[in-house]
């Protein structure tokens, strides 16, 4: 600890380029912190020990419908509930870029999902309407929707198969507000009639998305998963159950792997933080060379001098590295609250900490390495003389 | 009274590019307990090359340096490193002290290689610089010093382990007459009342008048003794 002096001093030579190294460090492990959660989630297989729902689809895409005499047979299955389902419906709302999160749910959805806050009054006006829909408050706020509107959507997948075309044309009944924060997220999407969209859709009828299954004993989801599983083995809609987490990641892994996407920025950007970091220590231990050349003099080392750079580039790294982490941390559920629950970031776990404490002395160590060999390998009469 | 440093048969070669330079050669040369040596000679005469091989900062081609009875050019960089921590003050022409620290701390640095507490050590600090009469001084940085007193706290980092010798490399080159007089007078005085063994390179002919004796190198080769 004594020799620490001396290592802050040697930060300290240089004020400028020391605070605005720490700030390159602090963005990188601040992005670190963000994206680890995200890459973490998207990684993480879920268990289905302890849960109440499930979601069965088809094992081999989300995009292959299962059949709707499927669901009686799921119902049937000991264990099970509830049952009811729901179909995807892709469109936008006059422009492609707004993009709407648009299901087809079928009766008894809500029973399944108290989530949404669909009171009795609403449900009831959603079921009297054939063309009706429900949508969330924040999406009815994003685009100033009340209830009574016409909603106009172009279908991006499904023909309406009335007049051929992808337009849809849909009525508000319902405007509801999710009870809870943490199922925010619920207010971004629009609900029509899974009977209707059946109907009316020009690609045939019968099929079903998925299948949400409510198990009567949390403790046997694992035992009743593999029986609905059972059902469809060796038919040409063989289904896979699972946690609602893994499907809704399955959604988004339709855009690509994304944990191998985060996992490659952040590589990417401790490739370039190792490039930024290595040269102002390289500049650092240049600009000192006679002071490094005069603590020999006195009688360090030639290990002791070298372990002085090492330790200066670990602590610059730490330094910025825990500022960061601890920026992702405050910022975490700042970022989660203002997505309007469209964004869950976990928050920074003890996994995160050792991770990310890890790669701080990793990357402090590697960038260290040259400069502190560079200050082993001084011959002082050299470095005294300026050669 | 007894050599403290004997050199013997010492040559010094460097090599520069494909050549082998030799810039001392073949000197020997007792220095005794006490004495304040001066080398003088004319710049690439190898008295700071001379200077360096006494402090155990660069070793001899070849023959022999005894400190204190101890063969420093049979020492590997560690040993040497140590044995120049627990041994010998340096005191340079740019003064080499660290920018970043107070004159206090920069005291200590060599404290820092010894078993010393944190108040042990501040206590040392502040001892050798009351020596060095900069007490009141203590936590200014270099850079708020003159260059005198600059000179000064580098005395007081050279004496503050207590070494038996102390070897400067012209410690007044960089300063005006006043404050070079103040640095020699020091110096005598850590020569005359503590016992410290000097040997000093300079050009200036008037601070070798404070060394009890002068020795003049000229082209690697020991060319007068005074006495």
């Amino acid at each position: 600890m004594k020799y620490l002096q001396l290592v802050w001093a040697a930060l300290a030579r240089r004020k400028t380029r020391t605070v605005l190294t720490i700030l390159s460090v602090l963005v990188a492990f601040l992005l670190f912190g963000l994206l680890d959660g995200v890459r973490a989630a998207f990684n993480a297989g879920g268990t289905l020990a302890g849960v109440d729902r499930m979601v069965v689809s088809s094992r081999f895409s989300i995009i292959q419908p299962l059949p709707e005499s499927l669901v009686a047979r799921v119902r049937a299955t000991p264990g099970v509930r509830r049952t009811t389902w729901a179909n995807w419906f892709g469109g936008y709302y006059r422009e492609p870029k707004n993009q709407l999160i648009i299901f087809a749910v079928a009766p008894g959805y809500f029973d399944v999902y108290p989530d949404y806050g669909v009171g009795k009054p609403m449900l009831e006006a959603f079921e009297r309407t054939r063309t009706g829909v429900l949508v969330g408050a924040s999406l009815a706020k994003r685009f100033g929707w009340k209830v009574g509107d016409k909603l106009p959507v172009m279908g991006s997948i499904f023909p309406n198969k009335a007049t051929g075309e992808t337009t849809w044309q849909f009525d508000i009944v319902g405007i509801y507000t999710a009870p809870s924060a943490k199922s925010r997220a619920l207010e971004q999407q629009v609900l029509l009639h899974w009977k209707y969209f059946d109907e009316a859709n020009a690609y045939g009828s019968g099929d079903v998305g998925w299948i949400i299954v409510q198990v009567a004993d949390p403790q046997r989801s694992a035992e009743v998963a593999q029986a609905i599983d059972a059902l469809s083995a060796n038919s040409d809609h063989e289904t896979k159950t699972q946690t609602e987490q893994e499907f809704n990641l399955s959604f988004a892994k339709q855009v690509g792997d994304i944990g191998l996407i985060v996992t490659a920025i952040i590589g990417a950007v401790f490739f370039t933080l190792m490039l930024l970091t290595g040269n102002t220590m390289a500049q650092a231990v240049r600009e000192r060379i006679p002071e490094l050349a005069t603590l020999k003099t006195l009688g360090f080392t030639d290990r002791g001098v070298l372990g002085l750079v090492f330790l200066e580039s670990v602590l610059l790294i730490v330094t910025g590295g825990t500022l960061g982490l601890v920026l992702a941390s405050i910022l975490t559920p700042i970022v989660s609250a203002a997505s309007g629950g469209m964004l869950e970031l976990p928050p920074i776990g003890l996994a995160s900490w050792l991770t990310g404490f890890a790669l701080m002395v990793a990357v402090g160590a590697i960038v260290g390495v040259l400069p502190a060999l560079r200050a082993k390998r001084l011959r002082i009469v050299d470095a005294l003389a300026g050669r | 009274m007894t050599a403290l440093v004997e050199i013997r048969d010492v040559s010094k070669a460097y090599v520069r590019g494909r050549q082998s330079v030799e810039v001392l050669h073949h000197i020997s040369l007792d220095i005794r307990q006490g004495d304040f040596l001066a080398l003088m000679g004319p710049s690439g005469s190898g008295k700071t090359t001379l200077l360096n091989l006494i402090g155990g900062l660069d070793s001899p081609t070849s023959g022999n340096i005894s400190v204190g009875g101890k063969r420093i050019d049979q020492l590997g960089g560690t040993a040497l490193a140590k044995w120049r921590a627990a041994n010998v003050g340096f005191i340079f022409q740019f003064y080499n002290l660290l920018p970043m620290l107070s004159a206090q701390k920069n005291v200590e640095v060599p404290l820092l290689l010894t078993k010393l507490s944190a108040a042990e050590r501040r206590r040392n600090a502040a001892i050798a610089l009351t020596l060095v009469h900069l007490a009141d001084r203590a936590h200014h940085k270099p850079n708020e010093l003159s260059g005198g007193q600059q000179q000064r706290v580098a005395i007081a980092r050279a004496i503050v382990s207590d070494p038996t010798l102390l070897v400067c490399d012209e410690p007044t080159g960089d300063l005006d007459r006043q404050s070079a007089e103040e640095v020699l007078g020091l110096l005598q005085v850590l020569n005359r009342e503590h016992g410290k063994t000097i040997v000093m390179v300079t050009h200036d002919p008037k601070a070798a008048d404070h060394a009890t004796h002068t020795l003049h190198l000229e082209k690697g080769n020991l060319v007068e003794q005074a006495a």
